[in-house]
């Protein structure tokens, strides 16, 4: 589980890198307009195309029916960032395809019959693109698309035609967060049609100061271009981050130490956390690593825990069905036996 | 707090949505939120105004210059069957033929949103056909160019035959396209 987050070591501000396609089947109507039948040949025809012997080393992958997992195993999926929400509240139509390292992730019938997406450790935005249309090519071998020679792939919904392409760079961002930097970045962005956004939590901050920086526009730029520009922009927000973190340092050094120390000292001896708490807590750990004030610990491990201390996540450690309060007491044990 | 949804648990999880000027707050407990459809954890609401399509739809057709009442609902899309009104309600298209079948509401509304409305991305590898040659001869052209400008003379000249094998398969495709109407 999570190997994705235990493979990486040490890539600090740049969590992983993620390229989604949306593509759909030609002449057939998208997922919303189709009953159970027809989604499940859908279902079949995709997994089909990814199913057989000749993949020359990608693979094998699993098909995933959702009416054989529990609740906790689904939302866990979520929490792994393999599927989304909207696929699981469409349980007996969708399905989605993995494979073992969790790197690649084919959701059928989400918005689009096929949303496929591949995630790396890291900056690696042009290899997992080159990887997602490997993949492609392997699924449209067997599969017509609804193309179009002037608006391209043809999906569900308008904002995402042209390429189908969303790519994205998961980022952690304390430093810009104290600061309340992220609202200027997201009006800059939006400019150049591109997003940020918190990936965990609610309200005005993001939970464990994690963010997904990605491109709005999918029409009119080629994948290179949108990938290209996307990588100018995150270095430069990877940039200020590291600025912000020097000037948080060199004003308020002693009151950071003492804040990055104290927070793992609460990781290491809390009898319970919530998992805001927890989130927030391992932000400040990250940052103590990568700024070289914490060295006991592996940044492998606070990548792992962030995706274990998630509700659903940890409830599959347990096999009796958790109260909100003995998820808190899991956590806080779970993170102890880490730290 | 208690969650407004169950009345028993603490609510946890805190909601401010912004739409359309109207501020409208949810507070829920950890469970509840979980089933709640507006709590998507793959499209957080960390930052700013949540996207709402269906929310701005309205208002990137106005600026598209296509009243609600110039939209005749006598039309549907020979494939699926929807209406612009379904589309309205929905802010998704039936299948990949509305685009066509709503040419006329469909391109504005797609300039809008991206800016363009030419795609220069990927083309399908088995069924793109000529428009895929075409994409990969411009490639090759552009190849050929850096060569030529680098002064990579042998480099050129294998270009050169590779664009030649290409345009040969172009009008051979061309004309395949005739033969068949
Ligand atoms: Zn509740
Ligand atoms: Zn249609």
């Amino acid at each position: 589980m999570a190997n994705l987050y235990s493979n990486m070591n040490g890539s600090d501000i740049i969590i992983t890198s993620r390229i989604r396609l949306a593509r759909n089947i030609k002449d057939i109507p998208f997922p919303h307009k189709l009953d159970e039948d027809k989604s499940n040949e859908i279902i079949d025809k995709v997994y089909g195309t990814l199913s057989g012997d000749d993949l020359q080393g990608i693979g094998p992958f699993n098909l995933v029916r959702f009416n054989k997992l529990s609740s906790a195993e689904k939302f866990s999926m979520v929490e792994r960032h393999l599927i989304s929400k909207e696929l699981i509240s469409n349980a007996s139509k969708s399905a989605a395809i993995v494979n073992e390292n969790e790197n690649v992730s084919i959701m059928i019938n989400e918005e689009d019959h096929i949303r496929l997406q591949v995630m790396m450790p890291g900056f690696k935005l042009k290899e997992a693109l080159n990887y997602a249309n490997e993949l492609d090519d392997i699924i449209e071998g067997k599969i017509d698309y609804a193309f179009d020679n002037k608006l391209g792939y043809l999906t569900s919904c308008p904002t995402n035609v042209g390429t189908g392409l969303r790519a994205s760079v998961m980022l952690h961002l304390p430093a810009l967060s104290i600061s309340k930097s992220v609202g200027g970045i997201l009006n800059t962005l939006n400019q150049v049609g591109m997003t940020i956004r918190g990936i965990y939590g609610e309200g005005s901050s993001s939970e464990g100061n994690i963010y997904q920086v990605s491109n709005q526009v999918t029409l009119g730029l080629s994948e290179e271009e949108i990938i290209n520009s996307l990588i100018a922009v995150v270095g430069k927000i990877v940039d200020q981050e590291k600025a912000a973190r020097n000037a948080l340092n060199e004003k308020q050094g002693k009151e950071l130490e003492d804040d990055l120390y104290r927070s793992i000292g609460i990781l290491k001896y809390a009898r319970m956390l919530s998992s805001r708490e927890a989130l927030n807590l391992l932000s400040n750990v990250r940052m103590g690593i990568d700024m070289g004030i914490i060295k006991d610990v592996k940044p492998e491990v606070v990548n792992e825990l962030i995706v274990k201390v998630q509700p659903a996540t940890l409830q599959l450690q347990s096999d009796k069905e958790l109260s909100g309060a003995e998820r808190d007491e899991l956590r806080a044990a779970i993170v102890r036996d880490a730290l | 707090m208690l969650c407004q949804n169950c009345n028993k648990k603490e609510a946890t999880v805190h909601i401010t949505k912004i739409i359309n000027g109207v501020k409208t707050e949810l507070h829920l407990c950890e469970d509840c939120a979980r089933e709640n459809p507006e709590v998507n954890l793959s499209q957080p609401f960390g930052i700013g105004v949540p996207f709402s399509f269906q929310n701005i739809l309205d208002g990137l057709f106005e600026v598209s210059g296509i009243e609600k009442k110039e939209v005749n609902d006598e039309i549907r899309c020979p494939v699926c069957n929807m209406s612009m009104e379904d589309f309205r309600r929905t802010g998704r298209v039936g299948c990949g033929n509305c685009y066509a079948a709503f040419k006329n509401e469909m391109i504005p509304l797609v300039k809008r949103i991206h800016g363009g409305v030419q795609h220069t991305g990927k083309v399908p590898k088995r069924t793109g056909g000529l428009l895929k040659v075409r994409r990969d001869i411009d490639k090759l052209k552009e190849e050929l160019k850096t060569s030529i400008d680098n002064e990579e003379y042998e480099k050129a000249a294998e270009i050169r035959d590779k664009i030649k094998e290409l345009e040969k398969s172009a009008d051979n495709e061309n004309n395949k396209g005739k033969g068949e109407k």
